[in-house]
């Protein structure tokens, strides 16, 4: 059974500590609940970014919400760098399991299929493989003259993230954002904010069922127009460009970030 | 006579003619002249009445036609659907090593890039991976970079059919012999000579007195990336896009 809450009532149900998954800025990226945990001063989270962070991400390590950093890349886009992502590589304030993206998507296709580990090609010979203790190179049970990685099983704990549509069932409409689909399905539950709540079940039309998650997996929906702002929903809005030039400019100092948090929450 | 060819025009076309011959060719996010390049070479096939090439911009939604997810690029890299792609690198050293993570020391490195992306992975699967570097300096081209994200080269016992096929900057185009693990100076740009590029590139390589300058693009091609192709790349680079000449 899927809830309907209130986006409040949505941010007081992640907890501090857990797994959380991520979809990527411009797909799926949820900046406006993740504001909201901020807001809530939530704590020590294990990030998983599938596959990338951006400038939600940015802000979780800026309020100092994040303990560990699981990720193939943090990024703002065409505004540069992610300036806490940066500073907090510095001071080692965050623990950092660096990846790649097809990586990510193994372990959380492992997850979804409730198996411990899964094959993947290349990575062999980067100093990223180095760093990984829970990913190992074996040798192809097929063809011993052949090296082969396998990432182990990524299972969240809750995926987080933003859609077009739910319906009153509980239904997600995600379209062509498979991987945000595949995050849904590796994580053990999935809460999801969206723009608009359908009166109609979503998988009543065969043309668009294909690219519905269904309920099966959503924990709970809760309704937050603008959700995606200011880095854009797939297909939905574009990212307000200028609002993220103004934060990756402010977020240059801890001072500036803070400074953008408290004027920004008091704007909205 | 319209406005010369800028140097990023000229990276652009440069980017076009690497991809000669390719029938699928995929961008990165945060890559506007890739982008361009492979937009380009889509453009000129079409009105050559040559082959059509597939272009899949990552972040697009009109120039992408996956619908499996942004896993879909990768598998279709690993079966050999994908001919060419592109990496960048904060650091790239002459062994064709790509460091898309930082300097000095990880995990606490004092300067610290986004992160390795797909690139671990696609330059072993990927036949034609463009390096594409627009700063040509002594912190960029390093004689050993401190953070291999994806190695130039690999063993024998390693699945490979992919790598480095070429690296552009903003001052020179090298090709790269996989063979050899070395890069050659292929040409340099327009008022950059030799001597300009030895003096700026931290690695070894061949063809050190390559007296070869760099072809600029015809009228009707400036004209296509100044029309055409700058209007394409609005939906995902618009800051780019604006940047760049054009009418309007």
């Amino acid at each position: 059974m899927t809830d309907f809450v209130t986006p409040q009532e949505m941010a007081e149900m992640i907890p501090s500590g857990c797994k959380l998954g991520l979809a990527p800025d411009d797909y799926a990226a949820a900046p406006g609940l993740v504001r909201m945990l901020i807001d809530r001063g939530i704590r020590d989270l294990h990030v998983v970014c599938a596959p990338i962070g951006g400038m939600q991400v940015d802000m979780l390590i800026g309020a100092g919400a994040v303990a560990t950093l699981e990720t193939s890349a943090v990024s703002l886009g065409e505004a540069g760098g992610a300036p806490c992502f940066s500073r907090a590589v510095r001071d080692g304030s965050i623990r950092l399991r660096d990846a790649t993206c097809p990586a990510v998507f193994a372990g959380l296709t492992a997850a979804e299929k409730g198996v411990p580990f899964m094959p993947i090609r290349g990575i062999i010979g980067s100093d990223v493989l180095k760093q990984r203790d829970d990913w190992k190179v074996t040798s192809n049970p097929f063809d011993d003259s052949e090296k082969i990685v396998v990432v182990s099983a990524i299972q969240p704990d809750i995926a987080l993230f933003h859609a077009p549509e739910a319906d009153r069932f509980g239904n997600v409409r995600l379209g062509r954002r498979r991987e945000t689909m595949l995050l849904a399905h590796a994580s053990k539950r999935a809460f999801v904010t969206v723009e608009r709540i359908s009166e109609v079940s979503l998988l009543e039309d065969e043309k668009t069922a294909a690219g519905v998650l269904p309920a099966i997996y959503v924990s709970a929906v809760a309704q937050l127009k603008n959700g995606g702002w200011p880095t854009g929903l797939y297909a939905e809005y574009p990212r307000d460009g200028q609002e993220v030039e103004k934060y990756a400019r402010a977020a240059r100092s801890p001072e500036g970030f803070r400074a953008y948090m408290r004027d920004s929450r008091n704007a909205a | 006579m319209s406005e010369a060819c800028t140097s990023r025009e000229l990276m652009i076309y440069t980017i076009s003619r690497l991809l000669k011959g390719v029938r699928h060719v995929a961008v990165g996010q945060s890559s506007p002249m890739p982008a361009a390049g492979a937009m380009l070479l889509r453009a000129l096939n079409q009105r050559d009445g040559l082959e059509r090439v597939q272009v899949s911009i990552l972040g697009s939604v009109k120039h992408n036609s996956f619908t499996g997810g942004a896993e879909e690029l990768f598998d279709c890299a690993a079966q050999g659907r994908l001919d060419a792609f592109f990496l960048g690198g904060g650091q790239i050293d002459g062994r064709g090593n790509v460091n898309l993570v930082g300097t000095g020391d990880y995990p606490n490195n004092p300067v610290r890039w986004p992160g390795s992306f797909g690139s671990a992975y696609l330059y072993f699967l990927v036949p034609r991976v463009i390096l594409f570097r627009e700063e040509h300096s002594l912190r960029s081209l390093v004689e050993r970079v401190d953070f291999v994200s994806a190695p130039g080269v690999t063993d024998e016992t390693v699945y490979r059919r992919g790598g480095p096929h070429a690296l552009l900057t903003n001052a020179a185009l090298f090709s790269f012999d996989r063979e050899a693990g070395r890069f050659r100076l292929e040409s340099t740009h327009p008022g950059y000579g030799w001597r300009d590029i030895r003096g700026t590139t931290g690695f070894a390589y061949d063809n050190e007195q390559c007296e070869t300058t760099t072809p600029a693009p015809d009228e009707a091609t400036l004209a296509l990336i100044r029309g055409r192709i700058r209007e394409e790349l609005r939906e995902c680079y618009p800051q780019f896009a604006g940047n760049m000449p054009g009418p309007g």
